[in-house]
């Protein structure tokens, strides 16, 4: 009788204790196979443009191609025109600063600087033509360049300097007819290349991911589920979810992982309740710059430098500028852990004009956040760091002129005098400048959000829940689990556990002592 | 003296699991902590949350046993003989001196015994519990959209439960000696093994 309850215990023990363990396990939403299924379903067009009289006639400029799209598509180039992939800017509310008409029309950045006097070069990545000067018509709907985003053929290119005009080899028939759902072919061709080459800008975004393979990212893989870039920036009537806060600064419209995820994907609990804090991508992408490396520090107080008069480039050891003439001192790497930082949506902007002071690296853009606050989390950063040039007097960063058609208009890449390239580009923003210039530094951060790992090669727990070197180092302030500790529990209970060890040692002693006296 | 059943068969049950239990919580609670490596932080996160559920399981049993057999008396705490018992630890022990409290089946625990383990029961395994509960799931009330109830920093709750994991292992270290301080070396360990102790003839 006795033994059977006692052999009961343990039974129910064990049961009770599995029944438990069992039940706190969440059901997942949406299972992983559940969407590969869903967007393994590859779109059929439902027109085949080849087949269209308009298209079949000999275009000789890109904006009879524009005409003969918006021909048929009487209204989508108004939605084109509403795009900040048009218009360069958008209305943003900055917290503290209110509300702006920010973009790459006039914000600053530490890679080029910035568009303004350099509108022809930088042109090739607008989605118009004939953007050759600050002039540009806005309104003018020929303008629209449809093929940027929708030649399906892979052959279409833009001109370097002309504006954002096609390349004159390109046979803009053959393209009109191969027109279709925009491809990461097309969404690269700019946003790879951002700054002046491929990778410079993002980390994240360059062209191993026009075709990337399952390690360099999940998602995009042809080997996988093949997802191109609007598959999450889901676009509707010409606008797209999803935007860098290089150039924005609300927590609206943004493309997550947690809307096809959930925020509470794992089978762990204890993984789950990370998503509270922190982002998916800071777990999931654990090294961006996969393939090719990307810029991470930029120092343009060294250009202008000239060999016999001419203008030189130097390569690394991996065959990327380390220097150039006209832009100054890089350093590149590849596979970078990122760093991290507390980011609740909402970001502010060294804007034109702003004054600042130079004690500290002037930030061109900082993330919003904090522990404290609810709405933040830690999500992984690029920070691109560079010298770039600025006025003591009027303490404003300087927008150069660095482009132009031919020496003597003051364009560093012509002349290689910051004086006058400093004095051209201040007069094309209408902001004074003082006659004297010096080198500053600064910082820009870059969320990552690509190159999303495979889930064996997630960040591992003592990555970031270890007491020394841990990849939150650098973000104090709250409680971790393997990194924090409050010091005086720490020693009280050290100094407990010495005392008991030394107290039982002791009276041991005085036992076996006192024993063998009694003998 | 007579060969007595003073630890009844889930006493003892109750008693090794529970040793075995705490030794491995300490193990995978201080890896946790970052004072230890052995497991890897991954497992021992797993094994500590799994380890703890199977405790919270065995205390609802213990509790259960403790009312329905009434040896929850047992803890009750008492003044009586308590300085004679101090005393004893301090010096009689040394000079090879009686026990100056006598363990029947009835009360087998002396009065600083009782006093330590009520201690353990009322205060800190409950705090060990709570604050484990706590570290566990405090993302649940959230979970199920009770948001007043939301824990936004994880610190108060880990320094009390660090402060208690200290206390156990103090209290562990004490105990194991104290196992040496029977009728002989042995017969403490011997009787939480076989459940027998040769105890006292009670004075009729």
């Amino acid at each position: 009788m006795k033994k059977s309850l006692i052999i009961f215990s343990v039974i129910a023990l064990f049961l009770l204790t599995a029944i438990i363990l069992q039940s706190t396990r969440p059901y997942q939403p949406h299972p992983v196979a559940e969407l590969k299924l869903k967007y393994s379903k590859k779109h059929v067009p439902s027109v085949d443009h080849s087949k269209l009289a308009a298209l079949q006639v000999k275009f000789t400029t890109p904006e009879q191609v524009t005409e003969a799209c918006n021909a048929c598509h009487t209204e989508r180039y108004k939605e084109v025109m509403r795009s900040s992939h048009w218009n360069w800017s958008r209305e943003e509310y900055i917290p503290g600063r209110g509300i702006r008409t920010i973009g790459k029309k006039n914000v600053l950045n530490n890679f080029c600087i910035g568009t303004q006097g350099n509108q022809q070069s930088c042109a090739k990545c607008h989605v118009g033509f004939g953007m050759n000067n600050a002039d540009f018509s806005f309104d003018n709907p020929s303008y629209v360049d449809c093929m940027a985003c929708h030649d399906n053929s892979g052959k279409y290119k833009k001109a370097a300097e002309r504006g954002g005009a096609p390349d004159p080899t390109v046979n803009l028939t053959e393209i009109a007819e191969h027109v279709g759902q925009p491809q990461r072919s097309n969404c690269g061709t700019c946003h790879f290349y951002g700054g002046g080459g491929n990778n410079v800008k993002h980390g994240d975004l360059e062209m191993s991911m026009f075709d990337p393979s399952k390690d360099v990212d999940v998602h995009m893989a042809s080997e996988g589920v093949d997802l191109q870039c609007t598959a999450c920036h889901v676009t509707r009537n010409h606008a797209m979810a999803g935007k860098v806060y290089s150039l924005s600064s609300m927590n609206r419209n943004r493309s997550t992982c947690e809307q096809c995820h959930t925020d509470r994907p794992h089978n762990s609990d204890v993984i789950n309740q990370h998503t509270v804090k922190v982002a998916c991508q800071t777990c999931h992408i654990p090294v961006y710059a996969k393939v090719n490396a990307t810029k991470m520090s930029w120092d343009w107080s060294t250009a202008g430098r000239l060999r016999n008069g001419e203008p030189y480039d130097e390569d690394d050891a991996d065959g990327n500028h380390a220097y150039m003439s006209i832009k100054g001192s890089f350093v590149w790497k590849k596979n970078v852990e990122p760093e991290y930082v507390w980011f609740n949506g909402t970001a502010n902007h060294y804007l034109l004009g702003d004054k600042v002071d130079t004690n500290d690296v002037i930030r061109i853009n900082s993330f919003n956040g904090s522990y404290d606050d609810r709405d933040s989390k830690i999500i992984p950063v690029k920070i691109h760091r560079a010298r770039q040039i600025y006025d003591p007097v009027n303490k404003t960063l300087i927008q150069p002129l660095l482009f132009a058609a031919q020496k003597g208009e003051g364009a560093f890449w012509k002349d290689f005098d910051w004086n006058a390239a400093a004095a051209a580009g201040m007069k094309d923003v209408h902001l004074p400048y003082s006659g004297t210039y010096t080198f500053v530094n600064t910082e820009m951060y870059w969320p990552i959000n690509h190159m999303v790992s495979k889930k064996e090669k997630t960040v591992a727990c003592a990555e970031c829940h270890r007491r020394e070197n841990g990849r939150l180092a650098a973000l104090q302030g709250f409680y971790m689990p393997g990194r924090n500790y409050n010091a005086g529990v720490e020693v009280a209970g050290k100094v407990l556990i010495l005392l008991s060890i030394l107290g039982v040692a002791g009276h041991a002693a005085v036992r076996v002592a006192a024993g063998r006296k009694r003998k | 003296m007579k060969k007595q059943l003073v630890y009844k068969r889930f006493n003892r049950f109750w008693h090794w699991t529970q040793a075995g239990l705490i030794f491995f919580l300490a193990m995978t609670g201080f890896e946790i902590h970052g004072a230890l490596a052995f497991f890897g932080f991954e497992n021992a996160v797993r094994y500590h949350s799994n380890a703890a559920v199977v405790f919270m399981v065995l205390i609802v049993f213990a509790i259960f046993w403790h009312f329905t057999t009434g040896e929850w008396k047992q803890y009750l705490p008492t003044m009586d003989n308590l300085r004679e018992q101090i005393a004893y630890y301090l010096d009689g022990i040394f000079r090879n001196a009686p026990h100056p409290t006598r363990k029947t089946v009835l009360s087998k625990l002396n009065p600083l015994q009782r006093l330590v383990y009520l201690g353990l029961k009322i205060l800190v395994i409950p705090v060990m519990v709570m604050s484990g509960l706590l570290y566990m799931y405090y993302r649940y009330p959230q979970k199920y959209g009770i948001e007043s109830i939301k824990i936004f920093n994880l610190e108060t709750v880990a320094v009390f439960h660090t402060i208690g994991a200290f206390v156990l292992v103090s209290f562990v270290i004490v105990h194991l000696y104290l196992i040496t301080t029977g009728h002989t070396l042995t017969s403490n360990l011997k009787a939480m093994v076989t459940g027998y102790e040769e105890l006292d003839e009670e004075k009729k």
